[in-house]
């Protein structure tokens, strides 16, 4: 295997997830109005409730809608990630996925094609939402928005890679409501999205501690830093880590001797 | 030697550097203190015992002495605005809160709440040399920059007073929307913007003929209408815009000063009280009163670009180039 297989089975993957995203309309549009429902109705009426106090990267008053702002972007790209992994299940069920396996390429490398696929699309759906925004009179400085673009990619690879790991414990589409339950919802509302830790420590000092190790939170302060041109050191390191532990046992979970393929007879 | 001439130099650099920044002055009514401020660095620089209870600020035209009213101790002193030292006091009379300095620097107007006074003082002289009757509770005060009118704005009579500089006597009263709280002329004198804080609004008035130009209402999304109360007013010099602290509103709205329309409203701390332009106006600095620090507004693009911690209740606010 050279070099071209690698590139031809990896752009083969990410040009059909681009592509079924971009033909998908429904799926586009409702990938965009959950976020900005978010922030056109609830950060709209919250805005007067919740006073925040400064705290980096933000040197002055902010309105609820310009801090939930990165929060929202990583909720796109949360739910893409389990998008994604609903995606992984259904192929799997429709067998497209057994074609994929059997490409004579390693494993881990057509996971992570399929990751950085998933990665792409919602950084597609990340800057359409900041354009949108951007209308909104939500501004960051312009290199901010630059600054984004690798952030988003390890953000967006970690959150993917949970979504990976997760599709490879789930064994038919039905289970799909579970990992809403027990995933997606306590990650979003259990994190730095919505609320600074220092709101949440005054009504709970355990749910700012379960908030600030949740690998969401990191992300999405990640995000945060980086569209005010500021890097979060330790918000990068506990986002690569987190991938790394997550591809790990993803790539584990797909082994078919060894992970959870096994036990479900195969991919 | 190289070694040493490049030291100089750099120490050179810094010195000069250190010369052409800016400083911002804010009298901290509950910690008795004045705050300096470096505006550009963002920076708290010190905070200097000052007297009880500091409010009204003002700067002399030459930047050289500060005038603040303590008015706990029933004066204005006058401060050294590079030593911070005291160098005398003006006969405020009592509780001095607001006072306005004439361009010339040699007269000051100060509100003497209680007694419905205005207090005029000779500045060199340090001497009160004439106390004018206006309405109950006068508080806001300001003189026009040709030095025609000395204008006192009474909280309880719902009313402005023109006064004239030369004979001290008033000339003409002007009802406008209840509890007027600050009021400010336009660079040309041609127009007298006032604040009123019950009402939620900023009349405009001809200079001329002291005639109501227009009434400015503010409207703030999420923000109910009680909490919108206009304090401090100020107009650049082009009277392109005017910047109004609306109070425990937590904004400045940014008026259009020729079509009197709202064009923005910006987010500062809370209950913004009083404003200042640095001296080339481009930016503009906001006290406020709740949050305990000052708003930094920057005029170009009508942002708010930092807010800096100063100490509790600041009040007042001059800037020194």
């Amino acid at each position: 295997m050279n070099f071209l297989h690698y590139w031809r089975a990896m752009s083969g993957i990410i040009g059909r997830e681009l592509w079924r995203f971009i033909t998908q309309r429904e799926r586009f549009i409702s990938a965009l109005v959950r976020p900005l429902i978010w922030l056109f109705v609830f950060a709209a009426g919250f805005r007067a409730a919740l006073g925040l106090a400064i705290t980096p990267p933000y040197e002055t008053y902010i309105l609820y809608e310009v801090y939930i702002t990165p929060g929202l972007i990583g909720m796109i790209q949360l739910f893409n990630g389990m998008q994604s992994s609903l995606s992984m299940v259904y192929d799997r069920e429709m067998g497209s996925m057994r074609i994929l396996m059997v490409c004579p390429l390693p494993r881990w490398f057509l996971l992570l094609s399929k990751l950085l696929a998933g990665t792409f699309v919602s950084i597609l759906q990340v800057y359409v939402f900041l354009a949108i925004a951007w209308f909104y009179d939500i501004h960051a400085p312009w290199q901010g928005y630059l600054w984004i673009m690798p952030t988003l990619m390890l953000s967006g690879l970690m959150l993917g890679a949970l979504g990976l790991l997760m599709s490879s414990f789930i064994k038919q589409l039905e289970n799909f409501a579970g990992v809403m339950n027990f995933v997606i919802f306590p990650m979003f509302f259990m994190s730095t999205a919505l609320y600074p830790l220092w709101k949440m420590k005054e009504s709970s000092a355990l749910l700012a501690n379960l908030a600030e190790y949740n690998p969401f939170s990191q992300a999405v302060e990640l995000i945060r830093f980086a569209l005010y041109g500021q890097f979060d050191q330790q918000a990068f390191f506990y986002t690569l880590g987190a991938f790394m532990v997550f591809m790990a046992a993803a790539i584990v979970g797909y082994n078919p001797s060894k992970g959870m393929m096994s036990k479900k007879g195969g991919a | 030697m190289i070694k040493k001439t490049c030291l100089s130099i750099t120490i050179g650099l810094l010195c000069l550097g250190k010369a052409s920044a800016e400083s911002v002055f804010v009298t901290l009514e509950n910690d008795n203190a004045l705050a300096v401020v470096d505006p550009i660095a963002g920076k708290l620089i010190k905070k200097i015992p000052i007297g009880q209870r500091p409010r009204g600020i003002a700067i002399s035209p030459d930047f050289k002495y500060l005038y603040i009213a303590t008015s706990d101790d029933n004066t204005i002193k006058i401060i050294d605005a590079v030593t911070f030292k005291e160098l005398g006091h003006l006969p405020s009379g009592k509780d001095p809160e607001t006072f306005a300095l004439n361009a010339a620097g040699n007269r000051i107007y100060v509100s003497n709440e209680d007694d419905s006074l205005v207090t005029v003082i000779d500045v060199a002289k340090k001497k009160a040399i004439k106390q004018i009757k206006v309405g109950v509770e006068p508080e806001g005060i300001t003189v026009s920059p040709d030095n025609r009118w000395l204008v006192s704005a009474s909280e309880t009579t719902n009313m402005v007073h023109w006064i004239d500089t030369k004979t001290n006597t008033i000339i003409e009263n002007t009802l406008v929307d209840p509890r007027p709280r600050a009021v400010s002329f336009t660079a040309d004198s041609q127009q007298l913007w006032v604040s009123s804080e019950m009402a939620g609004s900023v009349m405009v008035l001809d200079a001329n003929n002291q005639k109501l130009l227009k009434t400015i209402k503010f409207e703030i999304s999420g923000i109910t209408a009680d909490k919108i109360q206009p304090v401090g007013v100020i107009i650049d010099k082009q009277r392109q815009r005017a910047y109004v602290a609306l109070g425990p509103a937590n904004r400045v709205a940014v008026i259009n000063a020729q079509t009197f329309e709202v064009e923005k409203i910006l987010l500062v701390g809370q209950r913004v009280w009083n404003l200042a332009f640095s001296p080339d106006q481009k930016r503009l600095y906001t006290t406020n009163g709740t949050s305990n620090d000052i708003s930094i507004i920057d005029i170009d693009s009508q942002t708010v670009t930092k807010s800096i911690g100063v100490g509790t209740y600041p009040w007042g606010v001059a800037v020194k180039p």
